[in-house]
Order: C-alpha cells, then sequence, then structure tokens
C-alpha cells in the first residue's frame, strides 16, 4: 500500500486535493490582503501615535491598546454578529477580511512605531535643517530607513497572521485548516486529516520562519 | 434583529439552565481564568526547563529542545488543540486512548490547559533562552573559575540574572495565554468566547453580549499588566535594566 505512511492512509488527501488547496489558497490570500491593508492602517496609527496633536495620539492609543487586549477570536465573532446586525450582508468569508485587516493593524502599528522610533532625532533633525516638510522628511528620510529595520519583524508577523488565519475555521469558513476539518467529519477520518492539516501547516511556516532568522541576522539596525 | 438595547437582559435567566445571563458570563470568565493560569504554570515550567537545555552543552537534548520550540512554533494553536483532542486519543495505545475518551476528568478543560501550556512553553523557552545567552561570556567563566560546576554555574549564577532580565518579554506571554484561551471554544470548553456565542443567540441582545465580554477581557488584560508590573518592579536587577516598569 504505497498510500500508507506514518500508520495513516493519505488516500483521502489525494482523493480531495481540490477542496484542500482551495482552502490553502483561501488562507494564502486572507493572509495577503490583511498585510497588505494592516501595514497601510498600521502605518497611518503609528504616525498618528507620534503626532504632535494630542486627540490624535490618544484615538491610535486606544484603538491599539483595544485590539491587543483581546483575543482575535473575540474579534471575529464581533464582526460576525454586528456586520449582519447592522444589515451588511457580506458573509463570513468576505467580512473576515475586514476583521482581520482591522485588527493586524494594531500589532502592525507597534512595529512600525517602534522602527520609526529606531531612528536617530538628529536624522529627523537633519532633514528639518534642510528645509524637508513632514511628508518629505518621512518619505525621504525616515520610512525608508526604519523599514529596513523592521521589516523582519514585519515579516514574522505575517507569519503570525498565517498561523491565525486558521482561526476562520470556527465560524465556518472553509480556509485550509476549514477544508481538513469538512474531509474529516465527512469520511470520519479526524486522525489523519487533522495530522496532514499540522504537517501542512507545519511545512508551510518553519522553512519561512528558519529564512526570516536567517535575514535578521543579515540586516544590521542602523541607529 | 433587535435594535432595542436591553442592559437588562443581564439579569434574566438564560435557557441553558446556567441561571441568569451574568451568571453565564462568570462561568466563562472562570474557565478563561483557570484555562489561562493553569496553561502559564505549565508553560512556565516546560519553557524554564527547554530554554536552559537549549544553552546547555549537551547536543542531543539541545536538538531536541530545539525541535519542540519549532514544532510547537509553527504550527497553528488550533491545529495543535485538535490534535491532542481528536488525535491523541486514537494513536496512543488502546488502553491510555480510551481512558482519554471516556474517563478523563474535564476533558475539554485539560486539553485547553496542557494544549496551551506546551503551546505557550515553546514561546517562553525562546525567551529564556536569548535571557541566558544576553548574559556576558565572563559570568559564566567566572563561575567555572571559581571552581564551580556547570550545574552549579546555572543554579548560582547564571539562571538567578536570566529569569529576571526575562520578566518583561513574559509580560505579553502571560497576556496570551488569557487570549489564546478563548481559542478553545472550537474544543467546546465553555470558557467566555464561548458564553458570549450562546449569548447572543439565545438573547439576541448583540450590543450588550458583546459590550460586557470585551469589557471583561479588557480588564483581565489590564490586571494582568499591572501584576507583571509589579514583579518588573520588584526582580529589577539594579544596574542593569534602567527606568520603571510599562
Amino acid at each position: 500500500m504505497s498510500s500508507h505512511f506514518l500508520g495513516v492512509d493519505w488516500q483521502l488527501v489525494a482523493d480531495n486535493h481540490e477542496l484542500l488547496l482551495g482552502g490553502l489558497r483561501y488562507s494564502l490570500t486572507l493572509t495577503a490582503s490583511s498585510m497588505a491593508f494592516g501595514i497601510v492602517l498600521g502605518c497611518v496609527l503609528a504616525l498618528m501615535r507620534l503626532a504632535d496633536n494630542a486627540l490624535l495620539r490618544n484615538i491610535a492609543a486606544s484603538y491599539v491598546n483595544l485590539f491587543r487586549s483581546i483575543p482575535l477570536v473575540l474579534v471575529i465573532f464581533w464582526f460576525y454578529f454586528l456586520l449582519p446586525f447592522f444589515g451588511f450582508k457580506l458573509g463570513p468569508d468576505k467580512s473576515v477580511f475586514i476583521t482581520f485587516a482591522i485588527f493586524e493593524a494594531a500589532y502592525y502599528c507597534e512595529i512600525i512605531r517602534a522602527g520609526i522610533q529606531s531612528i536617530s532625532r538628529g536624522q529627523v533633525g537633519a532633514a528639518q535643517a534642510l528645509g524637508l516638510t513632514y511628508a518629505q522628511s518621512m518619505r525621504y528620510v525616515i520610512l525608508p530607513q526604519a523599514l529596513r529595520n523592521m521589516l523582519p519583524l514585519l515579516l514574522l508577523q505575517t507569519l503570525v497572521l498565517f498561523q491565525d488565519t486558521s482561526l476562520v475555521t470556527i465560524i465556518g469558513i472553509k480556509d485550509f485548516m476549514g477544508s481538513n476539518v469538512v474531509v474529516a467529519s465527512n469520511n470520519g477520518a479526524l486522525k489523519e486529516m487533522y495530522t496532514f492539516a499540522a504537517l501542512g501547516y507545519f511545512c508551510v511556516c518553519f522553512p519561512l520562519s528558519m529564512a526570516l532568522k536567517k535575514l535578521h541576522k543579515r540586516i544590521a539596525v542602523i541607529r | 434583529m433587535n435594535l432595542h438595547i436591553d442592559w437588562g437582559v443581564l439579569l434574566q435567566e438564560s435557557p441553558t439552565g446556567d441561571g441568569p445571563y451574568w451568571k453565564l458570563l462568570l462561568t466563562g470568565l472562570k474557565w478563561t481564568t483557570a484555562t489561562a493560569l493553569s496553561g502559564w504554570l505549565l508553560a512556565l515550567v516546560i519553557g524554564a526547563v527547554a530554554g536552559v537545555i537549549r544553552t546547555a552543552p549537551i547536543r542531543a537534548l539541545a536538538l531536541l529542545a530545539d525541535a519542540y520550540v519549532e514544532v510547537f512554533r509553527n504550527i497553528p494553536f488550533l491545529v495543535q488543540l485538535f490534535f491532542w483532542f481528536f488525535v491523541l486519543p486514537e494513536i496512543l495505545p488502546a488502553g491510555a486512548g480510551r481512558w482519554m475518551k471516556q474517563d478523563m476528568p474535564y476533558p475539554e478543560f485539560l486539553t485547553a490547559a496542557v494544549g496551551l501550556g506546551l503551546f505557550t512553553g515553546a514561546r517562553v523557552a525562546e525567551q529564556v533562552k536569548s535571557g541566558i545567552l544576553s548574559l556576558s561570556r565572563g559570568q559564566k567563566n567566572a563561575g567555572l573559575a571559581l571552581g564551580l560546576t556547570l550545574p552549579q554555574t546555572y543554579r548560582h549564577v547564571l539562571l538567578p540574572m536570566a529569569f529576571r532580565i526575562v520578566i518583561p518579554p513574559l509580560t505579553s506571554e502571560f497576556m496570551n495565554t488569557f487570549k489564546n484561551s478563548a481559542v478553545a471554544l472550537a474544543i467546546g470548553l465553555t470558557e467566555l468566547t464561548f458564553q458570549m456565542k450562546q449569548m447572543v443567540e439565545y438573547s439576541s441582545q448583540v450590543i450588550v453580549t458583546i459590550f460586557a465580554v470585551t469589557v471583561l477581557y479588557m480588564f483581565m488584560a489590564l490586571l494582568v499588566n499591572r501584576l507583571m508590573a509589579w514583579i518588573e518592579r520588584r526582580a529589577r536587577v539594579p544596574g542593569m535594566i534602567a527606568g520603571g516598569g510599562k
């Protein structure tokens, strides 16, 4: 029996490869979209947290504190219950794109803020002395250097985010984990499919986290 | 849908047989706290042991501890929980598997607490390792030069410093155990988020329920934060970590 390995019959995986690949594609799309929107929103929040205006600072700080104190599962349920309650009929598999962008922005914000603060004050002063406006000094002086410093952490957060996307299984979405649950319960094969799911996530995340460690060593923090 | 916001719903009887809705949420809070705290204690023990082993000069053991950390950091917590809950009883010897499925007391709670402990332990191990490695090499050499054995050097020189240095980064891991315990609703643990879901479904008071539960989680986060800040102040190494707690 060639389909047996580690005492498990992998035939089910082969039979359902379209469903499982579709699930993986959903997980990856959700990760990519949340990363893109999360970083943009996180950047705005980080600039607000570092702004001179106390109101802006407080709004951004409350946002970040709120989302960093509550579980992602809870936020997933917020939107799961609240969007239909206010009459938005998006369906869970689309609304989680909003949930994740909003939630992850709080985490990206803190990384970006630390990145910006890692740039020495002299750089800000030099940019001002050269007559650059706030926007210009951010665009040409601060952000390019800050981005380099925080790149490993941004990518690490994205790897965590990819693992977090498995939580959408809880509201019945067929992401990678969700599609494994479907195959498992349709065929009474919990052992096989949940082992496969664990292996699947490990095979994606382990090489990436190793690569990130290498990158982290190569990108020296400039101060 | 019910747009009317009725705070009185918290006092109404829930159809689950748990008493009024506020009691339902309190039960949830109890399970969340119990799971998070027992998971955290387990994580501290596992993390301290694995973290120390990873810096020790016994290659086979260090590799084993490294493997533990990598495996548990690269698989989502939800998937790990499903594995412990649904797969482990199937692959254990028949007797042990049957015990897990039929006779184990509080199966959801025990699985969630141990699963959370193993998951968080890998993260604690990472922090403990970097705490030990952050000490200057001179400390270890000085201990050995004084004639201490390696275990004695760890016991009397390295660990007392490393454990104190590692406290600030552990604050967020401790908070994470509370947040991650919510994932256990997937295996049927009646923790706070699970109870929120029940209350929304039975009472259809979406806003009240979500507000109450969110406030409870934020309150727990605040408590943990204050507690850790206090411990941080008490355990600060004089002259080494400047400034106060966060």
